[in-house]
């Protein structure tokens, strides 16, 4: 990887002070993944160009990359990514800790030989041929432009064999602008890892303290600092709120936090759809509470966002969250805070992994059962099976099923006709749709059934999310 | 000297008062494994045997141990003094329980001898009194034992006949695993003489007649046993004709019988009991009328011997006439009597007033095939190794027998309807039985036995599986079988090279294969295709991936399947394999159609970012150069590095082709692993590539044949000619090639074990795009030839003897959740970590 900084100030070697590297000379050193090489291109009185090149050794790159090795490992994922990767080619955190342990001097804005020089700012040229953009290059512009730069930031196509693919995530970007150097060794230090947004090293606390500490002067009034911190922070939430209320306390201007418009993580929190979670949420609670249920199963639980509030109303005497997902499970119980809970409260809860598709002797003889948004992410042909298991064998007194209403789609805008709301759905159903399936359980079965809406009703295609309570039938005798 | 006979399956309380010597009468008759002593058990949970205040405590674990050896089917005894009647019942409910008889065996020796002994011990600190009382309960517990449920109680008095006893094993009357067979299991007769008669003949049985020409004895030439199932009276024509027949083959040795519901109220009714003359009984009752008292008190003999149910061929057939479930299976007790006769109902009744029959097949998990009637249906179906062969021949349907073996259904269809049914003959609920399965058949640690090995799965392997096969993966009905991983060639030290023929070679060599086949190696997407003649009981088929999940999704895998369909019918396969249905072992092609998300995503995205950043890196290397520093020697390293990215998207591009729905897409079929009734595990690769062969003969278009090589391993013109086979292949973009054994799936060693299935030699370009574009980098490629392979290939065997084994429950029809286990377990074993390169 490689990255090339370009000054016109005259004398332009003085970049070599400053950088404390001097042009004529190629100088070489270590990093733990590989070898970092500085050398002048080109060097004379009008123009200066100091490179810095990574030649990254692939065997020592090891571990992968940070997120990567979050992902579950299902065998259909990439797990070869460690081994085919980009990391020797493309701008990353990398390169940022190369650039600190290389020109350290400098970023501090430090120089023995031209002190006036270093705080001075000076027409630079910056180029990273390739560097992995998240978000577009639209926002390397948007990383950059406050800082002062002009941007240049040109998309490279994936495969110029294979027009039709379009452009890769890679762009080729050039800064231009006149700042200190030290300013700019800074922002590059802390944007190119934001803009790939993949840190190849395990982020620990004391970022958050390198980060304030690259950042200082420029970082708290930057309109995209709750971006920044962020992707900077590798995503770890507690960090980036450090980073950010610390960043607040030497912020001068203190309006509304920036809203990160780039789809940095799953909005499922935009006010309108958290409304409906809730009201979705209560619906199931008042179904439950008007059966009379007292034992009680959430099957599909997730992470556990029902399980919490049926755990708070002491009516419910036995509450059983099951997910197919031990993961799902392991965040339930954070939330839950089981292992904090007194045991009184948390023997009233337990969490097993169990799967719709397959019966389960442990779920028989309870008075209710949800099926929260469940349904829909199982494929068509499999649900007579989950209608086995549940309404055949499990057999709770009261089943309360939420799914979306499909009609209602056209009504979110972004979301283009056809597509479902969620990646996994693997069908949406319209009210006919849901109708005729909540008819033919409880017919096969032998429950009664109420079909409602949740969420605002609108006149032509109706609530948001469908409702239905299955009350199973007397067994005849 | 005395000989106490004892059930092979017993729970033996002994009981004495201390000192009475049971501990030294029950080492030496049983094995110490088989005497669960209070004493070790007090000790066990309170470190003194001696601790009176911790037998609850003990007891509760002896009684614990106890339950779980009589439910693995183990003798056990218990040596305790069992003087109390709250004591000796705990142990007669924990044997009920079990369904197996409770044994007493009384040592009762005399109270000065049981002192001495009990002085003699410094841990027994009780005194006199005690012991006298000991002898009192002793007394007293004579008279009791028989009464509180105790089948068979032995009393020794004195130490003479205490030392001379003998113990004698029997075996229970149901007990008949020395019987083999073949069996010609025969359902309901209910009276239907003369399709009796004619299914005998039918089956090849020769009927012998008495002077009036009525049969009373059928021979098989083939020496095949008859078993009946019970009901062979009531409601029909001639059930006096059809005890004639079947009581003469029972006396004569040539049939078993068990009995039905109808025998056992015919009994009661011929003894003299007041039972109502319904369902049928009126019509015996009478035709037994116009017979000599003679035969009916021989009948009434008959019946009355006749044992519930038999456990036949060495445990792996049994038979009673409402089914049985495994737990009662080979047990001795009223409820396993009543089950047999009369199956469990669940205490309702349905609109016809008739019991509610609980469905106790669908629940059934045992490893004996049980063979039932009772319950007429049209058409006999197997039910989780079960399967009733009642076809209600009474009621117009037919008389059906089962050949065991051979597990073939012959049928004689009624000469008419001689009683009308209460409710009409229709098929069971459609409930789908055999499609229901449990969480407890796939998850936790479980330990799987099959017909090529055994295997441990641990839990957290199971949990994993249970995610992908629930989310993701096809209806288990449809997922029959899964390919397993496959291991590479040990790494090769050819120069430049990691793997080369030359090691596929050698491996097989070493493992004593001589011929082998080395098929190309496709580059594309591994798919399973089950394809059916017309829908059936797999719906027509499916097309799934390594994983099960469906391939392309529902519109363009019927279509795939149409076409895949229509080869079959055109190359005429249908009627030369004898199936309507065929398990194909393909890769479809090319790659992009299935992956195309993955190589724009992640293959042609590091080809950008290098062929982007390494000309600029010349670039200003050349400048660098120009100024004249001394960057030769790095400029050669960044120069290579260009070379291998550009090695590496070639290798990519050679993948990738232009699709649009199934135009553009091929299929290259190299195995044909099953179909109906059979396996093909045995065939050798000749036959299976012959037939994808015709596929593609059928279907050019659609089909991609497979370019292949057979090699002598002992003749090196062969092998160096497939060398450069290989070499060729792979340097015009193949992936490289498989080496199998040419025997076929199944190949063993000399030696008899398994062999690796397919070892994989990939090609050197095409390994870019698994190790890295610059792979081949000389440092790199010596730090990769220390990889390991010894997992990869210890998954890949376990996960092939699965396969086997569920090719081979497919065949054998096993019920779902057998082959549902066995799948499970290669989706299970794939969450193992292992090396993704290998």
């Amino acid at each position: 990887m490689l990255l090339t900084l370009t000054t016109t100030h005259r004398p332009a070697t003085d970049l070599g002070h400053l950088l404390v590297k001097h042009p004529d000379r190629v100088q070489s050193f270590d990093l733990p993944a590989g070898t970092a090489h500085v050398l002048y291109p080109e060097a004379d009185e009008q123009r200066c160009t100091a490179a810095l090149l990574v030649e990254v050794d692939p065997l020592r790159l090891g571990g992968g990359r940070g997120r990567g090795k979050a992902q579950a490992a299902t065998p259909e994922n990439f797990t070869l990514g460690q081994y085919v990767n980009d990391r020797p080619y493309a701008a990353s955190s990398l390169l940022s800790s190369a650039l600190a342990k290389v020109f350290r001097s400098a970023l501090r804005g430090e120089s023995r030989d031209r002190p006036e020089l270093a705080a001075t700012a000076i027409p630079l040229a910056v180029r990273v041929p390739a560097l992995r953009c998240r978000g577009g290059a639209e926002l390397a512009v948007r990383v950059f432009a406050p800082l002062g730069w002009t941007v240049t930031a040109t998309p490279i196509p994936l495969d110029d064999t294979h027009p039709e693919w379009g452009d890769s995530r890679y762009v080729d970007l050039t800064l231009t602008g006149t700042l200190r150097v030290a300013d700019a060794l800074n922002h590059l230090y802390v944007l190119l890892p934001v803009l790939d947004d993949a840190k190849h090293y395990w982020v620990a606390p004391d970022e958050v303290d390198k980060l304030l500490r690259a950042g200082a002067g420029w970082l708290a009034d930057h309109p995209e600092r709750g971006l920044i911190s962020r992707r900077y922070l590798a995503h770890r939430r507690a960090l980036a709120g450090e980073a950010l209320a610390r960043l607040a306390e030497v912020r001068l201007t203190d309006d509304a936090p920036a809203d990160d418009s780039v789809t940095d993580e799953p909005r499922t929190d935009s006010p309108q759809r958290a409304s409906l979670a809730v009201r979705r949420r209560e619906s199931v609670l008042a179904a439950l509470r008007a059966g009379g249920a007292a034992r009680v199963l959430d099957l599909g639980c997730g992470g556990g966002a029902l399980l919490t509030a049926l755990a708070a109303d002491r009516r419910f005497t036995e509450v059983v969250g099951t997910d197919v997902s031990s993961h799902a499970l392991t965040l339930a119980a954070r939330r839950l805070r089981l292992d904090r809970l007194p045991e009184r409260q948390r023997d009233r809860i337990r969490l097993w992994q169990s799967a719709l598709t397959y019966r389960d002797d442990r779920l028989r003889g309870y008075d209710a059962a949800v099926l929260m948004e469940v349904i829909e992410h199982v494929d068509p042909p499999r649900l007579p099976a989950l209608e086995d298991a549940v309404f055949g064998h499990a057999r709770p007194g009261t089943v309360v099923v939420t799914t979306p209403n499909a009609e209602y789609n056209v009504r979110y805008e972004g979301l283009a006709a056809g597509r479902f709301r969620h990646a996994d759905h693997r069908f949406e159903w319209t009210r006919a749709e849901f109708a005729a399936w909540v008819d033919r359980v409880s017919a096969a079965h032998g429950y009664n059934a109420t079909v409602s809406g949740v969420g605002d009703d609108d006149p032509e295609v109706g609530a948001p999310t469908q409702l239905a309570v299955l009350a199973r039938q007397e067994e005849s005798r | 000297m005395t000989t106490l006979d004892i059930p092979e399956l017993a729970l033996v309380a002994l009981v004495g008062v201390s000192g009475s010597g049971k501990s030294t009468f029950a080492r030496r008759h049983f094995r110490p494994s088989q005497v669960l002593s209070s004493d070790a058990f007090r000790a066990m949970v309170a470190d003194d045997e001696n601790d009176q205040s911790a037998s609850a405590d003990a007891f509760d674990a002896l009684h614990h141990v106890a339950a779980t050896r009589l439910r693995r089917g183990r003798l056990t005894v218990v040596d305790a003094t069992n003087l109390q009647p709250h004591a000796r019942a705990g142990l007669v409910r924990v044997a009920r329980e079990h369904d197996v008889l409770p044994v007493a065996i009384v040592l009762d020796v005399p109270e000065a001898l049981a002192w001495e002994r009990t002085e003699g011990r410094p841990d027994r600190t009780f005194g006199r009194p005690v012991l006298a009382r000991m002898q009192r309960d002793l007394r007293r517990s004579y008279g009791q034992l028989a009464r509180e449920g105790f089948r068979k109680v032995h009393v020794l008095r004195g130490m003479a006949e205490i030392d001379a006893a003998e113990i004698r094993y029997e075996k229970l009357f149901n007990d008949r695993r020395e019987l083999t067979g073949p069996f010609d299991i025969v359902g309901d007769v209910h009276g239907c003489r003369e399709e009796l008669e004619a299914l005998l003949l039918r089956l090849g049985w020769v009927l012998r007649r008495d002077d009036a020409g009525r049969p009373v004895d059928a021979v098989h030439p083939a020496g095949r046993t008859a078993v009946f199932v019970g009901d062979l009276v009531d409601r029909g024509p001639d059930s006096p004709g059809v005890l004639r027949l079947v009581m003469g083959m029972v006396a004569a040795g040539h049939a078993i019988c068990v009995p039905g519901n109808h025998e056992q109220k015919l009994l009661r009714k011929l003894r003299g009991r007041d039972v109502r003359l319904t369902h049928g009984l009126a019509e015996t009752m009478a035709q037994l009328a116009a017979e000599p008292d003679g035969f009916v008190a021989e009948v009434a003999g008959f019946i009355d011997g006749l044992v519930s149910h038999f456990v036949l061929d060495g445990g792996r057939l049994v038979v009673a006439h409402a089914g049985l479930k495994e737990a009662y299976q080979g047990r001795a007790s009223g409820r396993v009597r009543s089950f047999a006769l009369y199956g469990e109902t669940t205490g309702e009744t349905d609109e016809y007033g008739l019991p509610v029959r609980y469905p106790w097949a669908r629940d059934y998990r045992g490893s004996a095939m049980v063979v039932y009637g009772h319950t007429p249906t049209p058409e006999p179906e197997w039910v989780n190794n079960t399967i009733c062969v009642d076809t209600g021949c009474v009621f117009g349907g037919k008389l059906t027998a089962l050949r065991y073996p051979e597990k073939e259904l012959v049928a004689v269809p009624a000469v008419k309807e001689w009683y009308a049914p209460a409710r009409p003959l229709v098929a069971p609920a459609p409930a789908r039985p055999d499609t229901v399965l449990d969480l407890a058949d796939v998850t936790g640690r479980r330990h799987l036995e099959h017909p090529y090995g055994t295997l441990t799965v641990p839990a957290e392997n199971a949990a994993a599986a249970l995610e992908v096969m629930s989310r993701f993966a096809v209806d288990p009905g449809r997922l029959v079988w899964l390919p397993p991983t496959m291991a590479p060639c040990s790494t090769s030290t050819v120069d430049g090279f990691l793997e080369h023929p030359a090691q596929a070679f050698a491996d097989y060599r070493s493992a004593g294969v001589e011929r082998v086949v080395c098929e190309e190696k496709h580059m594309g997407s591994r798919a399973v295709v089950l394809v059916e003649r017309e829908p059936g009981r797999f719906g027509g088929g499916v097309v799934h991936t390594r994983t099960g999940r469906p391939f392309f999704g529902p519109p363009l895998d019927e279509e795939l399947l149409a076409r895949v369909r229509a080869a079959v019918t055109s190359a005429g396969l249908w009627a030369e394999l004898d199936t309507d249905w065929l398990l194909l072992d393909c890769e479809l092609l090319p790659w992009s159609a299935k992956a195309g998300g993955l190589i724009r995503e992640q293959y042609a995205g590091v080809g950008a970012a290098g062929r982007a950043a390494l000309p600029a890196v010349l670039a200003t290397l050349d400048a660098a150069a120009g100024r004249g520093l001394p960057v030769g020697e790095l400029r050669g390293r960044m120069a290579d590095r260009a070379a291998e990215v550009g090695a590496y998207s070639a290798a990519y591009r050679a993948y990738v082709g232009p699709t649009d729905g199934l135009r553009g897409v091929t299929l290259a079929p190299f195995a044909v692993l099953a179909g109906a009734g059979a396996s093909y595990a045995d065939r050798d690769h000749g036959w299976h590539l012959d037939l994808a062969d015709r596929l593609g003969v059928a279907d050019p278009g659609f089909f991609t044949p497979t370019r292949r090589q057979v090699v002598d391993l002992t003749d090196a013109a062969a092998v160096a000619e497939a060398t450069e086979w290989w070499l060729t292949l792979t340097a015009a973009g193949g992936e490289g090639m498989v080496v199998k054994p040419y025997a076929g799936l199944a190949a063993r060693s000399p030696k008899g074990s398994l062999l690796q299935p397919g070892i994989k030699c990939r090609g050197r370009e095409y390994l870019r795009i698994i190790y890295g574009p610059g792979y081949t980098e000389p440092g790199q490629l010596a730090a990769l030839r220390k990889r390991s392979l010894g997992r990869k290939r210890g998954l890949a065997l376990r996960e092939h003897a699965l396969g086997l084994a569920a090719l081979h429950a497919l065949a054998d029809n096993a019920p779902l959740w057998r082959r549902h286990e066995l799948v499970f377990a290669i989706l299970a074993c794939e969450s193992e970590p292992v090396d993704p390169r290998l």
